[in-house]
């Protein structure tokens, strides 16, 4: 995330004058409001995959359930059977013993930059903040992403992630919109977009957008700054979503075009901010506009406002012990997750980070442990919502994967041990019923193209 | 012009020195190392041995007097039961920069780097803040030693770092003038103007100034426009030349590593440590030869940059099966803060060994790679880092196995002396165990 800051610090400094043509938004349709209705279509088709059940393992159903000595069976891409050991499975099937293993749901990781800010971390490959102006309501994360970065894989295969939502950077109070995708390898961003998911819109309270614009002259360069830019927009925002809800003709915006999506729920709002006063701020901008904020991102003071998250309904995507890194972080402390899962409210771990997004499940285990000691006892198949049902909630994808349940997308992870363990790894890892990873199968690791033909291609990672 | 924010920072100043006051006191209470006994643990001496069940460990007088099974405990001595619990060696990480930042990106509390004149001779230990909150969440977690790393201002040269303890008093240096730092991969191409060439061109140029001034100091002139080094900085080099002091090279990629071991035909007697080595394994049979000490990132596994292409999480793994004494510590993020992902990044080469094709450690050997390992490569093996008798008397009580993530330690002593097991992370917490204000506000509650 550092990382991030700096490289968008970078980009901005350093953007060639003729690149800024190459950027710029194709014209807009001139007095017309109609909007293309999906532009940037997902193209993503489940992989074959082949009737399989796993038998004997332990499995979190990630809405908080727990079988011991479970069957599950999956068909046709979805979760056709869960239970006990007496579940029937069909004959002629491809059969795993899970004895001594955990069969999960896939990690859902709510806050990537898979793909926007890629491996290598290379000026040429950084495209995650469009730090360029404090309002890029317009950008689309998507159209950033290379789908050639190594990160993908690693989360699949070390992770156990399946699906992920990609985040605009947050240097500037509107990034922009996110985009949600299945974790498949893919030629292009489309090959990879979660059908029917919703777009996010990422804003940012804090230090960053402060930073950023103030050490340009420009405004934000105070918290009040930030707010005021806010309202400023969000007043342009009404005005644009009010035209069109009447169906009056205007110059199609794609910035407002989004705020106004977020205005009528269509897009679920993201906002990074860590803390507590000023999430408490942005609780009231939200109901001053009349929007709902879908998710704290990082929020490492959510656990001095509990209370208030929960009563407003707000889940908060959080880290297991990062803390102390800029000052907003000062008061991150380990026990953020159990204290806000405690009082009640939606609790998420995100990494946003391409190391971090392959050890979610450890992440988890910081905040189990941290909890337990202060009398805060998670049951292990709770925890796991944090990594499925609450995020997939999050992101709107809760209807189709984010638990074990039947008739729900088949991503799914065989786990060598308990998850919450650190000698635990993947062991197999499906997606839509695919298998897509195998560790007994090196062919079925994937080596981006970007790795291919380099050393240590196909090496194990 | 007195500002608001000058207003406010010199009021914040007030109350941190009023703060440090009452810690000072607090600090200056005599704690004296304890003779102790504990007994009944699930114990990890550090060296690479695997643990034993029932172990017990002796301490007296500041050191470890004894640690194994069927030790005689003599009379008198205060005794606890671990009642199975796991007893480990105080963890070092092999490297770090704690004591030296408080919050990173406020740059008055980091101290790691400076655009200073001055560079090889720049010493951390006078600057190490042994009150610094990253210290006390680090001890907390189990972490009892540290290398610490200066990071390069201008040119290729950080200077000299130092090796510390995590107590809590004000004596913090274990040695100081540990080791000299040098960046010679990607990050030294940077330092020297844009090029490798150019950095191990600068990097030879300046040991042969070393070597001239080692000839006849009074006569060298390090203000002439050809001298790359001012004479504070040649002096402070002379004994990295001499071997008298171990050189830390940062490098990652293949070709870096083959090329720092070579340094040797030119100055046979550098006593190296390699930092870094993300592609470590590739070369790892040259490394053990060399005898060369490697402190890696473990877990390392991108090609976040063109310098690790190959990077693998089984890097340690191979170069630890090669011969090659590997520790692990920080790279690239974190390293004032988070020591304690010590134990995430041990346990995680654990991990490996039931992952198909993937070479791991053993739970004794990534042990030893945040214990022993690092003591040895800092030339202090004799001293820290293990269990064994006559090492300082840092112990880890453990609630459960320490490479867990759900574990934490119960208790911690650093040269025999017990350490408080709170710290401003574990009182934010009791203040919000409940969000909602009581009879009074928040601020209160303390």
């Amino acid at each position: 995330m550092r990382l991030i800051l700096i490289a968008a610090l970078l980009a901005s400094a350093a953007t060639p004058a003729g690149a800024k043509k190459d950027r710029e938004a194709p014209a807009p349709t001139q007095g017309s409001s109609a909007e293309p209705e999906n532009p940037y279509p997902s193209t993503y088709k489940a992989y074959p995959g082949v009737a399989t059940a796993i038998r004997g393992a332990t499995i979190f159903d990630g809405e908080g359930g727990r079988i011991d000595n479970g069957v599950i069976f999956l068909s046709d891409g979805k979760v056709t059977a869960i239970g006990g050991p007496d579940t029937p499975i069909p004959a002629d099937i491809a059969l795993f013993d899970g004895t001594g293993k955990y069969v999960t749901p896939g990690v859902i990781d709510i806050h990537s930059h898979l793909g926007d800010y890629p491996s290598p971390s290379v000026d040429a490959l950084s495209d995650g903040n469009e730090a360029t102006s404090p309002v890029t309501a317009h950008v689309w994360a998507e159209h950033s992403i290379w789908p050639q970065d190594a990160g993908f894989g690693r989360a699949l295969a070390n992770g156990g992630v399946t699906s992920l939502q990609i985040l605009p950077g947050s240097a500037n109070l509107f990034g922009g919109r996110s985009v949600t995708l299945k974790n498949v390898p893919a030629r292009t961003m489309q090959g990879m977009k979660f059908p029917g998911a919703p777009y996010g819109l990422k804003m940012a309270c804090g230090e960053n957008p402060k930073r950023v614009y103030g050490s340009k002259g420009r405004e934000p360069s105070t918290r009040m700054g930030n707010m005021a830019v806010n309202r400023q927009t969000w007043i342009k925002a009404r005005e644009y979503q009010k035209k069109r809800a009447a169906g009056k003709d205007q110059t199609r915006d794609l910035g407002m075009e989004t705020l106004a999506d977020v205005l009528e729920g269509k897009i679920l709002v993201h906002n990074h901010c860590y803390r507590a006063d000023e999430m408490a701020n942005v609780i009231d901008m939200s109901k001053e506009f009349g929007y709902k904020v879908t998710a704290f991102h990082h929020a490492v003071e959510a656990y001095k406002i509990a209370d208030l998250l929960r009563d407003n309904g707000i889940c908060a995507a959080l880290w297991g012990d990062w803390y102390g890194f800029k000052m907003e972080a000062y008061d991150g402390i380990k026990e953020n997750i159990p204290l806000v899962h405690r009082a009640g409210a939606c609790t998420i771990v995100h990494s946003d980070d391409e190391n971090g997004i392959q050890r979610l499940n450890q992440e988890a285990a910081k905040a189990l442990g941290a909890g337990r000691r202060m009398g805060i006892d998670i049951a292990d198949e709770v925890a796991w919502t944090w990594l499925a049902i609450n995020p997939a909630r999050a992101m709107g994808i809760a209807d189709q994967t984010g638990s074990l349940k039947v008739g729900k997308m088949a991503d799914v992870v065989l786990w060598n041990g308990n998850p919450f363990s650190t000698y635990t790894r993947p062991e197999k890892v499906w997606i839509d019923g695919a298998l897509l990873y195998d560790s007994a199968n090196p062919k079925l690791r994937p080596v981006s193209d970007f790795e291919l033909g380099q050393i240590g291609a196909g090496d194990v990672k | 012009m007195m500002t608001a924010s000058n207003i406010r920072s010199l009021r914040a100043k007030s109350r941190s020195a009023r703060a440090a006051f009452a810690a000072l006191a607090l600090l200056s209470t005599p704690a004296l190392a304890q003779s102790l006994a504990i007994t009944g643990a699930t114990l990890a001496i550090g060296d690479g041995s695997e643990p034993i069940r029932n172990g017990t460990v002796l301490i007296s007088a500041g050191k470890v007097t004894a640690a194994g099974a069927g030790i005689a405990i003599p009379p008198g001595i205060k005794a606890i039961d671990a009642g199975g619990k796991w007893v480990t060696p105080g963890l070092v990480s092999g490297y770090s920069r704690v004591g030296l930042v408080e919050v990173p990106a406020v740059n008055e509390t980091n101290d790691a780097s400076a655009r200073s004149p001055f560079s090889a001779a720049i010493d951390v230990a006078p600057a190490i803040n042994p009150l610094a909150n990253p210290i006390a969440i680090s001890r907390t977690a189990g972490i009892t030693r540290a290398v610490v790393v200066p990071s390069t201002g201008i040119g290729i040269f950080a200077g000299q770092g130092a090796v510390v303890d995590l107590g809590a008093d004000m004596n913090a240096i274990t040695r100081a003038r540990a080791f000299q730092y040098v960046e010679l991969g990607e990050e030294g191409a940077k330092d020297a103007g844009g090029s490798r060439p150019a950095a191990i061109l600068t990097f030879r140029t300046m040991l042969r100034e070393v070597q001239d001034y080692a000839k006849a100091p009074a006569s060298y002139d390090g203000r002439s426009k050809d001298a790359l080094l001012n004479r504070v900085d040649a002096q402070a080099l002379v004994p990295v030349v001499t071997g008298a002091m171990p050189l830390m090279v940062h490098v990652e990629s293949a070709r870096d590593i083959v090329t720092v071991l070579s340094l040797r035909q030119d100055f046979p007697a550098l006593k190296l440590i390699i930092a870094g080595a993300a592609e470590g394994w590739m070369v790892a049979p040259q490394i053990a030869a060399a005898k060369v000490p490697v402190i890696a990132g473990g877990l390392d596994d991108l090609p976040s940059s063109f310098e690790k292409l190959a990077a693998t999480q089984s890097n340690v793994g191979r170069m630890v099966k090669a011969g090659v004494i590997v520790s692990m510590g920080l790279m690239d993020r974190d390293e004032g803060l988070q020591l304690r992902l010590a134990t995430q990044q041990a346990g995680n080469m654990v991990a490996l060994n039931k992952v198909p094709g993937a070479t791991g450690l053993s739970w004794g050997q990534a042990l030893r790679t945040i214990s022993s390992a690092p003591a040895e490569a800092m030339g202090l093996g004799d001293r820290i880092g293990s269990l064994k008798p006559g090492r300082a008397g840092d112990v880890v009580l453990w609630d459960g196995d320490p490479l867990e993530m759900t574990s934490a330690p119960i208790a911690v002593w650093i040269d025999g002396v017990p350490q408080p097991i709170d710290n401003r992370q574990t009182k934010l917490r009791d203040r919000y165990a409940t969000p909602q204000e009581g009879a009074l506000p928040k601020a209160y509650e303390w």
